[in-house]
């Protein structure tokens, strides 16, 4: 038999409402599996009370004919969402012991509907990060090992970031879904890293609020869950209007789950020639052939379409990414909450407190932000960036409105990398792991990764579909022809445990 | 462009972060690496282009300006490192 941990979100939910097992059941096979992979660092804080606690409550709905939509699903919450009376330190030390009075609008929505909260999953600091080294918790370690000499080598990899712990802790069946955030690619690249399914939607599908702001007009939360099908389930229930995020869109939540059926007969899927980059690997080419055969067979008629901007996505992002963090993150004071170091005066108790709260990446994309927003040099970066921004939007736009409904590309330049082994001298080298994901944050768009095969080393690969603006149904039906097509991604055994 | 180290001090300053001495050589190479990085998007021609402060076409969402919440004194205090009374408490700052 399946561990109940090992089925997919969907047939949890069947399996729950047929009463095969209960809420209890499956929250403890999670418990159990959770307290076995320890090792892998994917949760920096359990909550088997509460996850008890909500499974009990599930169990009762589900015996009176009351359930939610996602009754009794255990789930794991990226440690940047504030959870009422639950420890909240979004991976740095500055909010270390940080218990929020209030609950996030998108965690509001998952127990709202009936889910269970098994903990907080680890994440770069504030989200600043690829690779989950940048968490003042310890790195995650993927539960993904390359295959060398046909055995597993020893080698720890990284989950991609800057949700980590959310992919790693999905791809291990440490949860059945998990929340993610998505600022340059930090939803789709560990996604891709771990085998899993992952969706940015489009900005302003769910609210920022109660979420730890990074850079706010490119931040969005979404899911990472181990099926496209499971991604739709999980969106549905975390997007909405909601009057306290003013750049909450009120629009009403389409039927996700029902899209994924949809298939692509009739669609047009856009190849952008911009994003074969130099140096791109022959298996990630030949990865993107396939998908691109994958919609064809099933129906859709794939064209190539230029997105002239696509190489300034990158660079552009590190001006206003930095900027709108250097200003968000000027909150952390130490008055009114997490770490106070003292000092000689109130601007030294800042500058102490921020130093040691604070890791190397975000105090250096603070320190960029305040440069390039400093007297004298806005107009030369923040500015240009910004029009730099309206012209990758317009790319799109010109590509959507030539008649084109998505577009295909690869998620990310590689499969996942080991830990230490980039970025240690220069940051660009890390940056670098974005560069297919962060024009869609750039503009705005929704996009969904999804696993499309393996590479040579037997690690998991994925492609991206870029969908127009609120079209996230396209991209459900779009992902799941490529992921009927390509197999289900067979996650890696138990070595962990 | 590139920082030399007096402005790499004096941006810490202004991100209110203190650096040691160690630490601005260091700084300096990275922020000189990220600023390398983004010197290609000068080659872009933006004339006539207008710069971006809405991602999706939405107008500002108002509100009625009427108190709609209120009285959590306890709660708003409860992660202040020091406080008195529900204020929170800071260095002096005015002699």
């Amino acid at each position: 038999m399946t561990h109940l941990n090992e089925l997919t979100l969907a047939e949890a939910r069947d399996g729950l409402k047929a009463k095969d097992f209960s809420a209890t059941d499956l929250a403890k096979a999670h418990l159990s599996a959770i307290e076995a992979a320890r090792g892998l660092n994917a949760y920096l804080l359990e909550t088997p009370e509460r996850a008890l606690q909500m499974a009990e409550v599930a169990d009762t709905k589900i015996a009176s004919g009351e359930a939610r939509p996602l009754e009794g699903l255990p789930l794991g919450v990226k440690d940047l969402f504030c959870t009422h009376g639950v420890t909240t330190t979004a991976g740095s030390r500055i909010l270390e012991g940080f218990q929020p009075h209030y609950e996030s609008a998108v965690t509001h929505n998952l127990w709202r509907d009936g889910a269970v909260m098994l903990g907080k999953l680890n994440l770069d600091e504030f989200a600043m990060g690829s690779s989950n080294e940048t968490s003042a918790y310890g790195d995650v370690v993927s539960p993904w090992r390359r295959q060398e000499n046909g055995a597993l080598s020893d080698t720890k990899l990284v989950p991609g970031g800057s949700s980590g712990g959310s992919a790693a802790a999905v791809a291990a069946h440490l949860c059945l879904g998990a929340t993610a955030t998505d600022t340059g690619g930090s939803i789709r690249q560990p996604a891709a890293f771990t085998g899993t399914v992952g969706i940015k939607p489009t900005y302003g599908r769910c609210s920022r609020w109660g979420t730890v702001a990074y850079a706010s007009s490119l931040d969005q939360a979404g899911p990472i869950a181990r099926t496209v099908r499971d991604c739709a389930i999980l969106l549905g229930s975390m997007s909405g209007p909601d009057a306290r995020d003013t750049t909450c869109a009120d629009l009403p939540v389409p039927d996700f789950e029902a899209a994924v059926a949809r298939g692509v007969k009739g669609l047009t899927i856009g190849i952008p020639k911009e994003y074969r980059v130099e140096g791109m690997s022959a298996e990630i080419q030949a990865l993107w052939d396939k998908g691109a055969a994958m919609l064809k067979d099933a129906g859709a008629t794939v064209r190539e379409i230029s997105l002239p901007h696509t190489r300034y996505a990158l660079p552009a992002y590190y001006i206003v990414a930095p900027a709108e963090a250097s200003s968000n993150l000027a909150r952390y004071d130490g008055v009114r909450y997490g770490l106070r170091v003292p000092g000689k005066d109130i601007a030294g108790m800042y500058e102490n407190t921020r130093a040691a709260g604070f890791g190397r990446e975000v105090k250096r994309r603070i320190m960029i932000g305040t440069y390039v927003l400093s007297a004298g040099y806005y107009d030369a970066y923040y500015v240009r960036a910004q029009k730099i921004r309206t012209l990758i939007k317009r790319d799109f736009e010109e590509a959507y409105a030539s008649g084109i409904d998505a577009i295909l590309t690869p998620a990310t330049p590689s499969a996942a990398f080991g830990i230490g082994e980039k970025g240690s001298s220069d940051p660009v080298e890390m940056y670098l792991q974005d560069v297919f994901t962060i024009t869609v944050n750039m503009a705005g768009l929704p996009g969904i990764s999804v696993p499309a095969g393996l590479d040579a080393q037997g690690l998991p690969l994925g492609l991206q579909l870029i969908g127009r603006p609120f079209d996230e149904e396209t991209l459900f039906a779009a992902a799941q022809v490529i992921e009927t097509a390509a197999g289900r991604t067979k996650l890696p055994a138990a070595w962990w445990a | 462009m590139s920082v030399d180290a007096t402005t790499v001090r004096r941006i810490a300053h202004l991100a209110r972060i203190a650096v040691n001495d160690e630490e601005v050589a260091p700084l300096q190479g990275e922020l000189n690496a990220i600023l390398a990085f983004v010197e290609q998007l000068s080659e872009v021609d933006v004339e006539g282009i207008e710069p971006m402060t809405s991602v999706t076409p939405m107008a500002m969402k108002k509100r009625t300006d009427v108190v709609t919440d209120g009285g959590h004194a306890r709660d708003i205090v409860f992660n202040a490192p020091e406080t008195e009374d529900h204020y929170f408490l800071v260095p002096k700052v005015v002699e």
